[in-house]
């Protein structure tokens, strides 16, 4: 099924002209990047091949899973943690982004590997947490910023719900919409665009590693639900804790410092 | 009728810079009560705690008889209803604004509760957000009376508002104070507090000055009070 396809060291490096032609770009118009290009280029290089020596030790169906359920672990733990450091003023951001990646991990993995999508080993595991993980990031950082900022900037209409007598889930609801659609609706138009504006990586990455591409396309769209459902798992739950955080028990809004 | 509100010794504010400091007061909770005083008094901050809109950082405070703590908030705060400095308005149509209050609202009921304003019955449809400030501060009354509040609090609702939008919500005040819904009224407008207080209330630098109705405090001995109630 996989064809020989190793482009080696000498291709590897055939590949860098193109890093000497977006050099040369930033030469030619002064653009003064080229020590970040350099600089970029090389931390990829090295941090792939880091991830492709580990993935090397999982891989392997003698290992045992549970390295690869530590590495999943680990995944959720940078998560959160480059979560909080993004989204630092948001109340409780650390505990609820945790929360809310080994929430879109359990489900999402949980159908892929419950209904035999993928079979449950090393190879499969990292990347597909990786791919859930990953992608759900971005989604989850916005949609805790615009949930507490929503609720600083909508402070008078919030409080006018609230005032009528309805409840606190009631009286952020259009915020907490507002919020969620900001954040799912990008991936939405992503999956959308899927084999028309862009071939995506995952699909690209299998034909060239020679996959038939009836193949690759089944992986890929297997890959875009994936993300989809996680981005969706990880931005509900965030919207919910967070929700619980900006009120008191008193169906008061807090007050909170939005400096930071 | 209902009962008064009586703060009880109230700290209210950021924990650090409290705006009320120890305020204890009966405001009582027939025709309109004003709440006077200077800018960074404290009244708005008082205003709050009724409806539980905050809670103060030490002290109490009583409605008819009852530790508003012990009330569902959700409940206390369709019983004690309020609008606001500037008119929230909320997406949709005017319909849909009335709707917050009540959902389901048939369109002849929110008609009678425009007409109750004084709005014209065919605003129903219109989009809330391209209302007028004077119209949107009446739809907004209409929405607070919706939920039948035993008592209405008002923070400053027309200092935004041109002459005649004033008149016209100061006549409504009058109006639904008159038809049996107490008014707790905020404003630092000598005039409008002259034409709308039945009692006064006033608040100097997060304390109380004085209280009782406008002939008592006309001859109140402290010069400040009288000028804040625009004594001649």
């Amino acid at each position: 099924m996989i064809a020989e396809t190793d482009i080696g060291l000498a291709g590897m490096a055939a590949s860098g002209i193109l890093v000497a032609v977006a050099l040369a770009v930033s030469l030619w118009r002064r653009l003064g990047l080229e020590r970040t290009l350099l600089w970029a280029c090389l931390r990829a290089l090295v941090q792939l091949l880091v991830v492709g020596w580990a993935l090397q030790l999982i891989v392997d169906e003698d290992d045992p899973l549970v390295f690869s359920f530590l590495w999943l672990i680990v995944m959720v733990l940078l998560a959160g943690y480059t979560t909080w450091k993004r989204a630092t003023q948001v109340p409780a951001v650390l505990p609820l982004s945790l929360l809310a990646y080994a929430a879109s991990a359990i489900v999402t993995l949980g159908v892929l590997f419950g209904f035999g999508v993928y079979e449950l080993e090393g190879r499969t595991i990292v990347p597909l947490a990786g791919i859930v993980i990953g992608n759900s990031l971005a989604a989850t950082v916005l949609v805790s910023r615009r949930l507490f900022a929503a609720a600083d900037d909508h402070r008078d209409l919030i409080e006018a719900r609230l005032s009528l007598g309805l409840t606190t889930s009631e009286a952020f609801q259009p915020d907490l919409r507002d919020s969620l659609r900001t954040a799912l609706v990008p991936q939405i138009e992503t999956t959308k665009a899927v084999g028309i504006i862009a071939l995506p990586g995952a699909m690209v990455g299998l034909i060239l590693a020679g996959v038939e591409p009836g193949e690759a396309v089944r992986v890929q769209l297997s890959v875009m639900y994936l993300v989809l459902g996680s981005v969706a798992t990880t931005t509900a739950v965030m919207s919910l804790g967070i929700s619980r955080q900006l009120f008191t028990s008193a169906q008061q809004l807090r007050r909170f410092d939005t400096s930071g | 009728m209902v009962g008064p509100f009586e703060l009880r010794e109230v700290v209210a504010g950021p924990v650090e810079a409290p705006v009320l400091r120890s305020v204890s007061v009966e405001l009582p909770c027939r025709g309109i009560t004003a709440l006077a005083g200077p800018s960074g008094a404290g009244k708005s901050t008082l205003l709050r705690l009724l409806n539980r809109l905050d809670d103060p950082v030490d002290g109490t405070v009583v409605w008819d008889g009852t530790d508003l703590r012990t009330w569902e908030p959700v409940q206390l705060r369709r019983r004690v209803g309020m609008v606001f400095q500037r008119a929230p308005v909320f997406e949709g149509t005017v319909l849909d604004n009335l709707r917050v209050a009540v959902p389901g609202l048939t369109t002849g009921a929110a008609t009678a509760a425009l007409d109750r304003v004084g709005l014209d019955a065919d605003l129903c449809d219109r989009v809330a957000a391209g209302l007028s400030g004077g119209e949107a501060q009446r739809m907004c009354f209409a929405r607070a009376m919706l939920t039948e509040p035993a008592v209405l609090l008002a923070d400053e609702p027309t200092s935004s508002l041109d002459g005649a939008s004033r008149r016209t919500l100061e006549s409504l005040a009058l109006d639904l104070a008159a038809g049996g819904t107490p008014m707790l009224w905020v404003s630092h407008d000598v005039d409008q507090l002259r034409r709308l207080a039945d009692h006064v209330v006033v608040l100097v630098d997060g304390d109380v000055a004085a209280t009782g109705s406008l002939v008592e405090l006309d001859v109140h001995p402290d010069p400040l009070v009288r000028e804040l109630v625009g004594a001649s």
